[in-house]
């Protein structure tokens, strides 16, 4: 059962219409009904093209944000061969908000860190819905520190709401975790490639988005908080979320514009949602173009690089 | 209780860096005792209240002039950036808020930068002010920071950070966020330097200033009482609905759980930074004064 965002009323009327035909066509089979389907289908397309083709940025922030969107751990699932997960910041405990491990990415030795938000209740409630505490980032420093010894380029897979506020994550230093790990992010000597999957949100991305090369899906959004967060501070009512993500400049389009990202990711017509393997298949093949790209400098030459990238960013408005 | 400030201050329009211009028949009072206290004699005090010890905000200036030797210290110009980026309007725009923020403090932004002598040795110091639009981290505030790394370079000298912030700039989106890789880059390099980066942590410190240079010094000190934290007290109640823990997030909550060095009251600061780089840096010492 294929699930709707408010904005996609148009579609789900017609697809709708589209599953009755069916299922009065096998009963009769006749050939009208199969051509009153195809004319129908041809409708949603045009459809889908139209709204898709012209999202504001409150709409991408639920497109982002869709349930159906494939996580990271569906990523590992299509991309990495011989995955082998790693647990525990050895310090405190294992955060499941934050996926790490070892693997082949098409081939190539890679380590990985992803926010996993979960596909199911179940599994939200086991990924604590993607919101990692200082344990996640601290795992996340400790798998960085080893793919630099082991010279492994490493792929990060962004999408979270940001960092959770609770009183145990701000107990054992939520943001001193958040800071090393970034902090961590522009020392290690190897490739590394961060790809926002899905929701960017604040420094709790920013800890594993601090790469040489930053792609972002085509309708991700990356922010300095999230629109209702926001709304809620500036216009003093979390009902003007759509104003607020607008005027934040989330969508993958301004951060390019602001030069913050280096590359956007076509998604398939309709959103990840609607072909999962062909998204994952171009995330696979956009991650290794970036990571070849990247395998002939220094050790010395990926750090500086990845360190003025940084210094010089944030320095200019929409140009 | 805040009548009396509220009631005089209109007719006073802010002064520029100084409030030495103050007249002396103005009183303040303590929000947490209630005590009146001159004006004056609060900034002979440092902000700090004589009845209860209560650390109040205080601006950019007063701390220079309280943390440098002798008071004596050279204000370094951090680059323009671009003001308002994103051309953004909430209820009110950004630029208004701007205008009103630097009319307020007579500030350009949030950071201020100074150079000067902390126990004879060449210092820089930069100071986070809550009062130009909460202390916010956006590129203007970024950009000082990274002077204020880059002159401590330049100078041998050691960086201290009196941080101060409800958070990133949110009205400059993503480029507030950018700020923390950039600041974090400037902090590395002073470590890959050998020069001490000191954080002092006043209240309110929360958000992206913690999640990045407010938390990388080689030493954390911070002031008595202040509220430091990533998530602010208020998120965290709404998410969990629970009652927060007595003294949560504040500075000897976090000294417990070992987030920060020490507590050290803001009369003795000038003392205790002098001691500390003084351990850190030995005999290094300069002996030329800034010029003034
Ligand atoms: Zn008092």
């Amino acid at each position: 059962m294929q699930n709707y965002l408010e904005f996609e009323k148009p579609i789900a009327a017609l697809e709708g219409q589209i599953r009755e035909l069916r299922s009065v066509g096998k009963e009769t089979g006749g050939v009208d009904i199969i051509e009153e389907i195809h004319k129908l289908e041809g409708k949603v397309s045009q459809q889908i093209e139209k709204l898709y083709g012209n999202l504001d940025a409150w709409q991408k922030t639920q497109v982002a944000r869709h349930p159906m969107r494939p996580h990271c751990s569906d990523y590992i699932k299509a991309l990495v061969d011989d995955f082998v997960p790693l647990s525990g910041d050895r310090l405190f405990s294992e955060d499941h908000a934050i996926i790490a491990g070892l693997g082949r990415w098409q081939g190539q030795r890679v380590a990985i860190l992803g926010h996993e938000k979960g596909a199911d209740t179940q599994a939200r409630v086991k990924h604590n819905f993607g919101m990692a505490r200082p344990e996640g980032y601290r795992k996340a420093i400790r798998v960085m520190d080893m793919a630099e010894r082991f010279n492994l380029p490493v792929v990060t897979l962004v999408d979270t709401a940001g960092a959770y506020p609770g009183i145990g994550a701000e107990e054992r230093g939520q943001s001193e975790a958040i800071a090393r790990c970034t902090d961590k992010c522009l020392q290690i000597g190897v490739p590394f490639v961060s790809v926002i999957i899905g929701e960017g949100g604040s420094g709790g991305a920013l800890a594993l988005a601090t790469a040489s090369r930053i792609v972002m899906l085509e309708h991700s959004i990356y922010t300095v908080a999230s629109p209702e967060a926001c709304a809620s501070i500036l216009w003093r009512s979390s009902s003007e979320a759509d104003q607020a993500a607008a005027a934040l400049k989330v969508t993958a389009q301004d951060l390019s514009q602001l030069g913050v990202i280096d590359r956007i990711l076509r998604e398939p017509l309709g959103g990840a949602h609607r072909d999962r393997e062909r998204m994952m298949a171009d995330v696979g093949m956009a991650v290794s173009e970036e990571l070849a790209q990247m395998a002939s400098l220094s050790r010395r030459d990926l750090i500086d690089q990845r360190r003025q990238k940084f210094l010089d960013m944030g320095r200019t408005g929409i140009v | 209780m805040n009548w009396i400030k509220n009631f005089v201050r209109p007719r006073f329009p802010s002064v520029f860096n100084d409030r030495d211009e103050t007249p002396d028949n103005l009183w303040d009072n303590c929000k947490k005792c209630g005590e009146m206290i001159f004006h004056r004699d609060l900034i002979a005090m440092q902000q700090v209240c004589p009845g209860c010890d209560h650390h109040m905000r205080i601006g950019a200036a007063e701390r220079f002039k309280a943390l440098f030797d002798g008071g004596k210290f050279e204000r370094i110009d951090v680059p323009d950036v671009p003001h308002d980026p994103l051309k953004f309007k909430d209820q009110k725009k950004y630029a208004d808020r701007l205008k009103d923020a630097r009319t307020k403090t007579g500030e350009k932004d949030a950071v201020q930068v100074g150079l000067g002598k902390i126990g004879g040795r060449n210092s820089v110091i930069a100071v986070q002010e809550f009062q130009f639009m909460g202390g916010s981290l956006g590129m203007a505030a970024g950009e000082a920071v990274v002077t204020a790394g880059q002159t401590a370079l330049a100078h041998d000298a050691p960086l201290i950070m009196v941080a101060a912030a409800g958070g990133a700039r949110m009205q400059e989106g993503i480029l507030s966020l950018m700020q923390m890789p950039r600041t974090t880059v400037i902090v590395q390099q002073l470590r890959e330097r050998g020069l001490p980066y000191i954080v002092v942590l006043t209240d309110p410190t929360t958000g992206g200033v913690t999640a990045s240079y407010g938390m990388l010094g080689d030493i954390h000190i911070a002031e008595p009482n202040a509220l430091i934290g990533f998530a602010g007290p208020r998120v965290i109640q709404d998410t969990i609905k629970e009652q927060l823990p007595e003294g949560f997030q504040r500075a000897e909550y976090l000294l417990e759980h070992g987030m920060i060095d020490m507590v050290v009251h803001r009369h003795k600061l000038h003392e205790k930074l002098a001691q500390l780089l003084d351990l850190l840096m030995g005999g290094k010492t300069h002996e030329t004064l800034p010029a003034e």
